[in-house]
């Protein structure tokens, strides 16, 4: 748990213009198609801002819009996968309850050191996923049907093991994880009258992160400038960084200010950062697309697709696990009825975040975005004191609204043909 | 019998850069059996599509008269309102619904909305007594062997009064003696004023069965004539008759020592239990050498291939291969691979590509590991690959990150055989490696061809155009219904004596 005594007391919105840079830079953009997402996340979270009137981005809501959605976004990331390959999952709630149950049994009532149980819950996700991926990748059921007698095989095992009530308190450690902040271990800063004290600890990470991102970029447009591909002209480039430099600088900042950094943002940060490389940048990742995009050309290709099907739900079994610990961490109990319709928020992220039906198309940022502008849009409405109904309904617009439009775009780059 | 119940006159059809039909003509008599010859891409398919409907007026250009009348088809529904019915060669059988539910789909035989089933089936009864099929209607097509299929065909055919029905290759799935019965069937038809036309492979059997005969050749009518004038080597003479000029480029082959072999490699269907597709087929490729591989449609050409390429398809494969003398096992594509061993498809849209994603990635899908140092891809090492083969192979796109989908046929097959030349294979099996594309491009294609042959690699060509293998190949084996019936040198082989043994044991299954 995070003791560190922060500060800021001052929610003044110093805000609004951050996001407009990054409307911008969708001009610059061939493709409309995966940009489009990130337009319309700005314009939702400047919606939202100007609405809130500023609470939005304020340094406590932004830490909270974070914490809230860590479970689905860390789900989105093993769904856009699935996705990607043409698949579905529809068991992630219940295999988030179920591993939450296990975790629970291990930690709370068996007192296990938390390390290894953390181990034996993500293992047992594994297993979970290994057994869906035998079904679909080897026996040749659709995904659909098998993690459909998922979703209630997993539901049912977790009322086995729990019976009809929570368990609880969970390990400090796990808590923090779910919930809790990096220590301020350089003390506070000030940041001058306007902004207030913020952690020196939480801005160096910021600061680094960002010094991180401008290194590896300069090295992959110097790598492609030496091959001879075409590269981004250098003001783009520069404008480019310059924007994702502000973002995350400007959500540092605030979280700094508040209480410092949420351990789930690290770990979020330190999987997607991972799973982007893994879709991009491995060969494993890449027969992902492939199977996805032209399953028998992929076969004939010599990917070993059924292997590929089969991992990849494996991997799907192991994120769900993680996210079950998380959300019984946050819960500081794990429930019988935790996870429940995860699997719509995880599957509609990846969607809204641009990943096509057929398989084949999909980013794991991608899927990010479209977790967190589900989750801008449950947090402003809910600030805005909007009822839970409506909610729902402008989430179900926007999920038809995303495919629709992803749909559209196809069947004009068809017609163009 | 004299007055004609069809004419098409100056019909034209054009797809992008490619002209399929140029100024038919077909006169069908009331009454007759009219059979249409050609070679595959002869236009043959085209030209029925265009007379049922498929492509609407206005795609084509011409005219069609039936009974007297023009016509001016908007879709399949309006050819078969006036009774032009056409049966494909891929039957259009829903099959888990019964016989007569099959017969009457779309035309449901309802009573005040709700269907009426002993009147269905009462009505199938008789149509299935015409055809000569024993079946009781409520039996699940999917129970029935093709031969039967295709009688259900016919009989919901004639559930729509046909007058003029279209066969496109109604015996190339089907054993001697449902071929029989079928050919007995059309007999019967013709007697009861059904007027057929029939597209056949086969011309044994049409020489057996039409009254007229039309030969379709390059998208272009050479010449319709009463059977009796006819024989089979003057209908092959008539399909293949065109000259050779300069369509391919010259190559002379330096052969080496055999790299490849297979023995009594037989392959059965794995959808119909007991299909031969392949029958003990023997092959052997050299190094430098570009073989041919010659045989008609549904002869097995794709299915021996297929199979050969780490079992990709079939069922119960047996039989032996030989790489550098040495027997070696296949139980995979991956294994086919890493032997050496490439096979770029014949349908490069199906089988070849990913449509959605661009060249590079295209390019490198095969090989991914020489690409990559432990499980990791070096993006720019594939862009620099990817561009070389651009380069090299002539691919035009404004770059290799160009999706694929968006390329033309022959650009798109220059991705594929990049993709398979980047797996460094010592054989590379080239299925219709021309299929759809234009005459440039052709060219191109073959001189990566003669090229990949300099290089001492072995290359099977695989295709159903004989002038191609004639221009191309040193050698070539034929193929029908699964056996291979001949090995002809280049110096030795004409069309003709291709087009024989490509027809050679059909009849009778020798």
């Amino acid at each position: 748990m995070s003791l560190a005594p922060t500060n800021a007391d001052l929610a003044v919105d110093a805000s609004a213009e951050a996001p407009t840079p990054s409307a911008g830079r969708g001009r610059f953009s061939i493709n409309l198609r995966q940009s489009g997402i990130y337009i319309a996340f700005a314009l939702i979270v400047v919606l939202f801002t100007f609405l809130t009137g500023g609470d939005l981005l304020a340094p406590q809501n932004i830490s909270n819009i974070i914490v809230q959605n860590s479970y689905i976004l860390i789900l989105a990331i093993g769904m856009i996968l699935v996705i990607i390959a043409g698949h579905i999952d529809l068991s992630v709630g219940s295999v988030v309850a179920a591993c939450g149950a296990i975790s629970g049994v291990l930690m709370v009532n068996h007192h296990m050191a938390w390390p290894l149980a953390l181990v034996i819950t993500l293992v047992f996700g594994a297993v979970i996923g290994a057994w869906q991926g035998y079904w679909v990748a080897y026996f040749g059921i659709p995904a659909f049907i098998v993690t459909l007698a998922g979703m209630l095989l997993f539901r049912a095992i977790t009322l086995m093991i729990l019976g009809n009530q929570g368990i609880g308190p969970f390990p400090d450690a796990v808590r923090t994880l779910s919930n809790g902040f990096t220590d301020g271990y350089f003390g506070n800063i000030g940041l001058g009258t306007y902004l207030g004290g913020a952690d020196l600890f939480s801005l160096l990470i910021g600061v680094i992160a960002v010094a991180g991102l401008i290194v590896t970029q300069w090295r992959s447009r110097a790598g492609r400038a030496r091959y001879g591909q075409a590269v981004d002209p250098i003001w783009l480039f520069v404008t480019k960084i310059a924007v994702f430099t502000i973002l995350i600088m400007f959500v540092v900042v605030q979280l700094a200010r508040f209480r410092n950094l949420p351990w789930v943002l690290v770990l979020l940060a330190g999987l997607v950062l991972g799973y982007s490389l893994l879709a991009n940048r491995s060969v494993f990742g890449r027969q992902i697309y492939a199977v996805g995009g032209n399953l028998q050309a992929a076969t004939l290709s010599g990917v070993k697709v059924k292997s590929i099907i089969f991992w990849i739900f494996v991997n799907m079994g192991v994120l769900s696990a993680l996210a079950g610990i998380i959300f019984a961490g946050r819960l500081n109990q794990a429930g019988p009825t935790a996870g429940n319709q995860f699997e719509l928020d995880a599957i509609a992220a990846a969607f809204i975040g641009g990943a096509a039906v057929q398989g084949g198309v999909g980013k794991v940022v991608g899927a990010i975005t479209g977790g967190l502008i589900m989750g801008v849009i449950n947090n402003g409405m809910s600030l805005i004191g909007a009822p839970s109904e409506r909610v729902m309904l402008v989430k179900g617009i926007v999920l038809l609204a995303a495919v629709a439009f992803d749909v559209w775009t196809k069947r004009r780059a068809g017609a163009s043909r | 019998m004299s007055e004609a119940i069809l004419r098409m006159r100056g019909i034209s059809k054009s797809f992008p850069g490619v002209k399929a039909l140029a100024d038919v003509n077909l006169e069908v008599l009331r009454g007759e059996i009219h059979a249409i010859c050609g070679e595959n891409g002869a236009g043959k398919s085209t030209l029925m599509k265009v007379l049922s409907g498929v492509y609407p007026y206005g795609d084509y250009e011409g005219e069609i008269t039936f009974d007297g009348e023009p016509c001016r088809f908007g879709g399949i529904r309006d050819s078969e309102h006036r009774g032009i019915v056409i049966i494909h060669q891929e039957l259009a059988l829903a099959s888990n619904l019964s016989i007569a539910e099959n017969i009457f789909l779309g035309n449901e035989q309802a009573t005040r909305g709700f269907i009426d089933w002993n009147k269905t089936n009462a009505a199938a009864d008789v149509l299935l007594r015409r055809v000569g099929l024993r079946e009781n209607p409520v039996t699940q097509v999917l129970d029935l062997g093709v031969g039967k299929q295709q009688l259900v065909e016919i009989a919901k055919a004639l559930s729509k009064e046909v007058r003029l029905l279209i066969l496109d290759e109604p015996t190339a799935a089907l054993n001697d003696e449902d071929s029989a019965h079928l050919l007995d069937l059309l007999r019967g038809l013709r007697d009861e004023g059904i007027t057929c036309v029939i597209i056949s492979h086969k011309l044994n059997e049409v020489l057996a069965i039409a009254d007229t005969v039309t030969i379709l050749r390059d998208g272009r009518t050479i010449s319709s004539t009463p059977v009796s004038d006819l024989t089979e080597d003057k209908i092959i003479s008539g399909m293949v008759g065109r000259d050779l000029d300069h369509r391919y480029p010259p190559h002379e082959s330096t052969v080496g020592e055999e790299i490849f072999r297979i023995e009594d490699w037989t392959v059965h269907s794995p959808t119909q239990h007991g299909r031969l597709l392949v029958d003990r087929a023997n092959l052997s490729l050299r190094r430098g050498e570009i073989v041919g591989l010659a045989g008609l449609m549904g002869a097995g050409r794709t299915e021996l291939a297929m199979s050969v390429f780490g079992r990709a398809y079939g069922a119960n494969i047996s039989g032996r291969i030989f790489k550098d003398g040495q027997e070696i096992r296949l139980r995979s594509v991956q294994e086919a691979i890493k032997h050496g061993i490439a096979y770029a498809t014949e349908d490069r849209k199906r089988y070849g590509l990913n449509l959605i994603e661009d060249i590079k990635r295209n390019i490198s899908a095969a090989a991914l590991g020489r690409l990559s140092r432990r499980g990791w891809v070096d993006d720019n090492e594939e862009y620099r690959v990817a561009d070389g083969y651009r380069t090299s192979m002539n691919i035009k796109a404004p770059s290799v990150s160009s999706i694929t989908g968006k390329l033309s046929g022959g650009n798109q097959q220059k991705v594929v055989l990049s993709k398979w030349i980047f797996t460094d294979p010592d054989v590379l099996i080239l299925d219709e490696p021309t299929r759809g594309i234009d005459v440039g491009a052709k060219y191109e294609i073959y001189t990566i061809i003669n090229s990949l042959a300099d290089q001492g690699k072995a290359v099977l060509v695989i295709s159903s155009e004989l002038p191609e293998l004639l221009g191309i190949c040193d050698r070539i084996y034929t193929l029908s219904a699964g056996r291979i019936t001949g090995e002809v040198p280049r110096a030795e082989a004409t069309q003709e004596g291709l087009m024989t043994l490509m027809t050679a044991g059909q009849e009778a299954g020798k």
